[in-house]
């Protein structure tokens, strides 16, 4: 008995971190961010908020209303 | 194939980019799917400023994706020119990535092919101007 409870306890723990887990995925992939590739095959993401961000974004922004 | 058709079979070939132009690394437009030209320079001025202001300590960028609530701009370079282009919210970044360096690749290839008729040309005045001196 208490070990059918403590396996439903851990489905239920393994269910709630993954659901967790792809509500972060979704809610980070609508951030503003810069990634930034570089030869060497390295990456840097600058996030909302950070001074590279800060300097990138509104060239962005404007590129984007030129286009439309 | 020239800039022109490079540019012209990217937006075919990737519906997720709804604008494009092609420069020089100096941001001089070689092609562009804008119809205002003075559009597409100032994309080009700015994609040049998103290359040179991510540069840091990491050396020089070779692509971004800079993601706004708009949508996102992706710049894409190699040692001669840049391709920079728009996409709506949440593209799949790594498909635009590859058809962005499809898209140099293609255009790189109508350059070579000038450049080695050019050395072969130089080669062939250098030989022609050894036979000279040699008569």
């Amino acid at each position: 008995m208490a070990r059918r409870r403590l396996t439903a306890f851990l489905v239920a723990l393994g269910s709630l971190a993954g659901a967790a887990a792809l509500w972060r995925r979704r809610s980070a992939k609508g951030e503003e961010h810069v990634d930034v590739y570089f030869a060497d095959g390295s990456m840097v993401t600058f996030a909302d908020g950070s001074d590279e961000a800060a300097r990138l974004l509104p060239i962005a922004r404007r590129v984007l209303s030129t286009t439309r | 194939m020239d800039a022109t058709q490079a540019l012209a079979d990217l937006v075919e070939i990737s519906a997720q980019i709804e604008a494009a132009v092609l420069a020089g690394a100096d941001g001089t437009v070689l092609a562009s799917t804008l119809a205002d030209e003075e559009r597409a320079q100032a994309v080009a001025r700015d994609a040049v400023e998103l290359l040179q202001t991510a540069a840091g300590g990491a050396g020089e960028p070779v692509q971004l994706e800079a993601a706004v609530s708009e949508g996102s701009v992706f710049v894409v370079r190699d040692d001669e020119r840049l391709v920079a282009a728009v996409t709506g919210r949440d593209p799949t970044v790594g498909l635009v990535l590859y058809d962005l360096k499809t898209c140099l690749r293609l255009a790189g290839e109508e350059a070579r092919p000038a450049k080695k008729a050019a050395s072969r040309a130089r080669k062939k005045k250098d030989v022609a101007e050894a036979g000279d001196g040699a008569a």
